[in-house]
C-alpha cells in the first residue's frame, strides 16, 4: 500500500521529461523551454477538434502560441498564464480540468471506484472465512 | 428478493448514463459560451481602419448600449450577416467593428463591396484584442451596455432569428435600465 | 441499378434476420426441433444477402457512380482503386454496412463452428444474434441508407476521401476494430442465451472463451494498428491522445481482457460465473456505447463521423433495449449463478478477481473522463475539457499496482496458496527487477529518470516473474506439458511489459525540436546530423505538393528519407506525410510544417527511443491471444459435456 501512495505523490508532481526545444520560439533557459512545451501540450486549440496548441495549425492556435510564448518570456508562472487564458476563454481551454467543486467527482472518482472494487473483492474472498 | 443486492448496480449505472447521453444529444459540444459576459470590456487602443492615423480607445465608445462586431474580409460567413448588419445600422442600432487579423486594403475593399454599417472600425491586425475578448472565430458580435460591461456574445452569423429572440430584447432591457 | 439491387438485398437481409429472430424462437417456445433447425439456414441467407449488398456498394465506388450521395461524398475519380475499396467504410453509412456485414460473418462462423454445441443453446445464441441484426439493419434502412441517390450534382469529380484516410493503415484499422467490436456480440449472445435458459452448463465457458479470444485478438490488432497509423500519419509524433473515439475502443478492450481472465476462472474452477456474465454483457455494451459516442455528435473528436442527432436517438434507443434488457435479465437470473465456496485471499482466483477489479476501475475512469464534459454541460455548469493530461494522471497510478499484481498472480496456485511461500518464490525476482534498471541506465550512459526506472522495474518484474513461472512449469511437467494457452499467456504478459518499456523510455528520453530549415542546412538532434538535402515538386494521382529529401547520419551510416507535404486537389486540404527512419531501438521522425518565405520550411524533428516497442508489445499480446485461441483443447470434440445442463 505504501508503494502505491508514494507513486501517487510522485505522479501528481510528475511532468514529462520530454526535452523540447523550439527554435521558432527561442527562450533563454531550459526551464522556460520546458514550461512552454508543457503549456502548449496542456492547452486546447479552440477551433480544432480536440487538438492541443502544440500541434494545431489553425490561425487562432498560432496567435495563442505567440501569446503564451510572450508570457513565458516575461517569466509568468503556469498558474498565471492559466488564469490569463481561462479568464478569456473559460476552463474549456485547459486540457487538464482544474480541481474545483464541479470536478471533484472527476478527480476523486477513480479513487471511489477503486475503493468500491476493493470492497467487492474483500467480500468475495472473505466469505469463506466467515463460514469457518 | 434481497438476493438481488449488488446486481442492481449495473442497470442503475446504465440508466444514469443513458439519461446523460440523452441530454447530450440536445447539447452542442462546439459552441463555447463566453466567460467575459458580465465583465468590463477589455481596454484597447487601436488604429481606425479608415483613418489609420487616428487611435480609437475603448473608452471612447459612448455611454450607450452598442454592438461590437468582429469581422474580416477573409471570413466567408461575415458576408452572410452583412446584409443584416446594414439593416440594423439603418434602424439606428450603434454598431462598432473590430477588423480581425485582416489586411487594411482588403478590408476597405470588402466594405465597399458589402456595405459599411459601422460607426467606427478598429484594426486588430495581430488579434491581441480579440484574444482579450475571448474571440475564437469570426464573425462574433458582443452587446456592450452603458457602463461598458459585456452583456452578451454571439459566436457565428447574426441572423434575424438570433436578433429577435435573444439580442433585441436584451438591448431594449439594457436601454431602459439606464 | 446496382445501388437499388444493394438496397433490395439489404431489405432481404432484414427479412432473413427477422425470420431468424422469430422462427427458431417459436421453435424453442413450443418445443419444435424442426423450427429450431431453421436457424442455420436463416443465418446463411442473412450473410449472403448482406455480402451482396456490400459488394453492390463497393462496385458503386469502383464504378464512380456519383449519383449515389455516399459515393460522391467519400470518393473521387482520381482516387486510386485500393482507396476506393477502403472508401466504402470511410463514412458513417458505409461503415455501418461494414459493421452489419461483419456481424453476419461472425454469425456464419458461430453457425458452422458450434455444431456440437447443445442444440437449444446453439439456437438461443443465433436467435439473440438475429435480434441484434434486426436492430442494426433497421438502423441502416431507416437513418443511414448508403444507397441514397441524388440527381442534382452529376458532372462532378466527387468530394474525395478525407486525405487523412488515404493511407494503407486505413485498409486494416477499421475492419480489424469492427471485427473486435462486433465479435464481442458473440460472447454477449452466449451470456444472454445462458441467462435466458436459466442454466449455465459446466461447458459454457469452454464454448465462450474461443469466441471471446478471437474478438479480443481482433480488437487488440485494431487498436495497435490505429496507434501505429496515427503516429505515422498525423505528423505529431503522438500515438495515443485519449480522444473520445480512442477511448471508445479501449474500454471494450479493457473489459474484454477482464472477461478473458474471468473465463479462465470460470472454466477451471466454476467460480465467478456472475462476474463473467456481467463482463460479457459489458464488453459488447461498451462497443455499442462507443458507436453511440462516435456517431451522435455528442462529443468532439477528430474521429467523429458526420453528426446527426436523429441517428443518435436511434442508437440510444437501441442501447436502452439491448443493454437495459440484458442487465435486467442479469438482475433477475444471475442469482442462479452464485456458488457457495469462495477462494482464499491468496490464490490465483483472487488475484484474477483483483486484476479484473483494476481493469474495470480503469474502464470506469476512462468512461467518466470521456463523458464528464457532457455531464458538466448538461448540468449547465459550463464547458470543460478533459484531455490527455487528466487521463495520463489517473491511468498511470492505476496501472502500477496492476503490473505488480501481474507478476504475482502467475505464481499463485488455485484455491489457496500461502503468502509466505509466494514471497519466498518471488523475492529474488523482485530484487532483480529493482536492481537491473538502474544498472542498465548507468551502463548505457542515460540520465537516471524516475519514470523510466519505475517503468523498467515494473516491466522487468512482469517479464522475469512470468519467465520464472514458465520455467517452473516446464520443470514440473516437461516442455510438452505446457499447453498452448500457457505460452499464449507468457507471450501476452511479456507483450504488456514490452509496451510499458516502450512507453516509459520514449516518453522520458524523447527529444523534439521545431526548426527552420532550407536545403543544405543541417541540424543536430540527439547525436544525429539531419540534413535537408533538396526539395522537388510532387504530383500524385489526386494531389500535388513538395517532396523533400533528408539524410540522417550518425557518423557511420547515412539513411535518406523523404518527407512530403501534399495538397489534395479536391478540398484543398494540406497534409504532411512524415518520414521516419526506423530501427528497433529508436525512430528519427521528420515532419514538414509550413513553408516559410525564402525557400525554407518549418520542420519538426523527433528522436524517439524504443517507440517501436509499444506496437511490438501490442503485436506480442495479439500473438499470445492467437496462441491461446489455437489451443487444441477447444477443438477436441468430446471433452465438452454439452448435452445436459447442470442447474446451479
Amino acid at each position: 500500500m505504501r508503494k502505491y501512495l508514494i507513486a501517487i505523490i510522485f505522479f501528481s508532481c510528475w511532468s514529462p521529461h520530454f526535452v523540447f526545444a523550439n527554435s521558432l520560439y527561442p527562450l533563454d533557459s531550459a526551464k522556460k523551454n520546458a514550461q512552454f512545451s508543457y503549456l502548449l501540450k496542456n492547452l486546447r486549440c479552440l477551433v480544432c477538434q480536440n487538438q492541443d496548441l502544440a500541434d494545431s495549425n489553425a490561425e487562432l492556435a498560432k496567435d495563442l502560441r505567440q501569446r503564451v510564448y510572450e508570457l513565458v518570456k516575461e517569466g509568468k508562472s503556469d498558474s498565471e498564464i492559466g488564469d490569463y487564458l481561462t479568464s478569456r476563454y473559460g476552463d474549456f481551454i485547459l486540457f487538464k480540468p482544474p480541481v474545483k467543486a464541479a470536478t471533484l467527482l472527476l478527480w476523486f472518482g477513480p479513487l471511489l471506484f477503486l475503493l468500491s472494487g476493493f470492497i467487492i473483492f474483500w467480500r468475495t474472498c472473505f466469505k469463506r472465512v466467515s463460514y469457518e | 428478493m434481497n438476493r438481488i443486492g449488488w446486481r442492481i448496480i449495473p442497470i442503475l449505472f446504465f440508466l444514469l448514463l443513458s439519461v446523460l447521453l440523452w441530454r447530450g444529444l440536445s447539447l452542442d459540444p462546439h459552441t463555447l459560451p463566453s466567460v467575459q459576459v458580465g465583465k468590463i470590456l477589455p481596454a484597447f487602443a487601436l488604429p481606425e481602419l479608415i483613418h489609420p492615423e487616428k487611435i480609437f480607445k475603448s473608452n471612447q465608445i459612448p455611454q450607450q448600449v452598442v454592438l461590437l462586431n468582429v469581422w474580416a474580409s477573409w471570413c466567408a460567413a461575415c458576408v452572410d450577416e452583412q446584409v443584416f448588419m446594414m439593416e440594423l445600422s439603418r434602424k439606428g442600432v450603434p454598431v462598432y467593428g473590430l477588423n480581425y487579423k485582416d489586411n487594411a486594403d482588403d478590408a476597405i475593399k470588402w466594405l465597399e463591396q458589402w456595405g459599411n454599417p459601422y460607426k467606427v472600425i478598429v484594426q486588430d491586425s495581430q488579434g491581441k484584442t480579440a484574444i482579450d475578448l475571448g474571440v475564437y472565430g469570426a464573425p462574433e458580435t458582443f452587446i456592450i451596455d452603458k457602463k461598458g460591461l459585456i452583456r452578451y456574445r454571439h459566436a457565428g452569423i447574426m441572423s434575424q432569428k438570433v436578433w429577435a429572440d435573444e439580442m433585441a430584447p436584451l438591448m431594449k432591457q439594457l436601454d431602459n435600465n439606464g | 441499378m446496382i445501388a437499388e439491387l444493394g438496397l433490395f438485398f439489404l431489405i432481404f437481409a432484414l427479412l432473413a434476420s427477422m425470420m431468424l429472430a422469430v422462427v427458431p424462437l417459436l421453435g424453442l417456445q413450443f418445443q419444435r426441433p424442426c423450427w429450431q433447425d431453421t436457424a442455420k439456414t436463416y443465418v446463411i441467407w442473412q450473410f449472403s444477402f448482406i455480402a451482396i449488398a456490400y459488394l453492390c456498394l463497393t462496385s458503386c465506388f469502383l464504378l464512380d457512380d456519383f449519383s449515389i450521395v455516399y459515393v460522391v461524398n467519400n470518393s473521387s475519380i482520381a482516387l486510386p482503386w485500393f482507396y476506393k475499396l477502403c472508401a466504402v467504410w470511410g463514412g458513417h453509412e458505409g461503415s455501418m454496412l461494414l459493421w452489419v456485414a461483419i456481424l453476419s460473418f461472425w454469425m456464419i462462423l458461430v453457425a458452422f463452428f458450434s455444431s456440437s454445441l447443445d442444440k437449444e443453446m446453439y439456437t438461443r445464441v443465433l436467435v439473440v444474434l438475429g435480434w441484434l441484426s434486426i436492430g442494426f439493419i433497421l438502423f441502416l434502412l431507416t437513418t443511414s441508407n448508403p444507397f441514397l441517390r441524388q440527381f442534382q450534382v452529376l458532372n462532378t469529380q466527387g468530394r474525395d476521401l478525407n486525405p487523412l484516410l488515404q493511407d494503407p493503415g486505413f485498409l486494416f484499422h477499421p475492419p480489424m476494430l469492427y471485427m473486435g467490436y462486433v465479435g464481442f456480440s458473440v460472447a454477449f449472445a452466449f451470456a444472454i442465451a445462458a441467462l435466458w435458459s436459466g442454466k449455465v452448463e459446466a461447458s459454457w465457458s469452454k464454448w465462450t472463451r474461443p469466441w471471446t479470444l478471437a474478438a479480443w485478438c481482433c480488437l487488440t490488432a485494431g487498436i495497435t494498428l490505429g496507434s501505429w497509423w496515427a503516429y505515422r500519419e498525423l505528423g505529431w509524433g503522438g500515438w495515443w491522445f485519449w480522444d473520445p473515439v480512442e477511448n471508445a475502443s479501449f474500454m471494450p478492450w479493457l473489459v474484454g481482457t477482464a472477461l478473458l481472465h474471468s473465463l479462465a476462472v470460470t472454466e477451471q474452477r466454476q467460480q465467478f460465473k456472475a462476474w463473467t456474465m456481467l463482463l460479457a454483457i459489458a464488453a459488447f455494451s461498451l462497443s455499442l456505447i462507443g458507436t453511440f459516442l462516435v456517431r451522435s455528435g455528442v462529443l468532439t473528436s477528430v474521429h467523429a463521423f458526420a453528426v446527426d442527432p436523429q441517428r443518435g436517438m436511434y442508437i440510444l434507443g437501441f442501447l436502452l433495449i439491448v443493454i437495459g434488457g440484458s442487465l435486467v435479465l442479469f438482475l433477475f437470473r444471475a442469482q442462479t449463478l452464485q456458488t457457495q465456496t469462495s477462494p482464499g485471499l491468496v490464490s490465483r482466483e483472487s488475484a484474477l478477481l483483483l486484476n479484473n477489479v483494476f481493469l474495470v476501475v480503469i474502464m470506469l475512469t476512462v468512461l467518466m473522463g470521456t463523458v464528464y464534459p457532457l455531464l458538466i454541460d448538461g448540468l449547465g455548469l459550463g464547458k470543460l475539457s478533459v484531455g490527455a493530461p487528466y487521463f495520463n494522471a489517473v491511468f498511470v497510478p492505476l496501472m502500477i499496482p496492476m503490473l505488480l499484481l501481474m507478476g504475482i498472480g502467475v505464481h499463485l496456485k488455485w484455491n489457496a496458496d500461502k503468502g509466505r511461500q509466494v514471497f519466498l518464490r518471488l523475492n529474488k525476482t523482485f530484487i532483480l527487477s529493482l536492481v537491473l534498471p538502474p544498472l542498465l541506465l548507468i551502463t548505457t550512459g542515460s540520465e537516471l529518470d524516475f519514470s523510466v526506472l519505475l517503468g523498467l522495474t515494473l516491466a522487468l518484474w512482469v517479464i522475469l516473474s512470468t519467465l520464472n513461472a514458465l520455467y517452473k512449469k516446464i520443470a514440473e511437467r516437461g516442455l510438452s506439458g505446457v499447453g498452448q494457452s500457457y505460452w499464449g499467456m507468457v507471450l501476452a504478459h511479456c507483450g504488456v511489459a514490452a509496451t510499458v518499456i516502450g512507453i516509459s523510455v520514449s516518453t522520458a528520453y524523447g527529444i523534439q525540436d521545431d526548426v527552420q530549415m532550407n536545403p543544405g542546412k543541417t541540424f543536430n538532434l540527439a547525436g544525429y546530423a539531419i540534413q535537408f538535402i533538396k526539395q522537388t515538386a510532387l504530383q500524385g494521382p489526386n494531389y500535388k505538393g513538395t517532396r523533400t529529401e533528408f539524410s540522417i547520419s550518425d557518423g557511420s551510416t547515412i539513411k535518406t528519407i523523404y518527407p512530403e507535404k501534399r495538397l489534395y486537389n479536391i478540398g484543398q486540404m494540406a497534409m504532411t506525410e512524415s518520414a521516419i527512419d526506423v530501427t528497433p531501438f529508436r525512430d528519427i521522425y521528420v515532419a514538414l510544417g509550413e513553408p516559410l518565405n525564402d525557400n525554407s520550411w518549418s520542420v519538426r524533428l523527433y528522436y524517439k527511443p524504443f517507440v517501436r516497442w509499444i506496437w511490438s508489445g501490442g503485436f506480442m499480446i495479439l500473438a499470445g491471444g492467437f496462441c491461446a485461441l489455437t489451443d487444441r483443447r477447444y477443438y477436441q470434440k468430446r471433452r465438452v459435456a454439452a448435452t445436459r445442463g447442470i442447474r446451479v
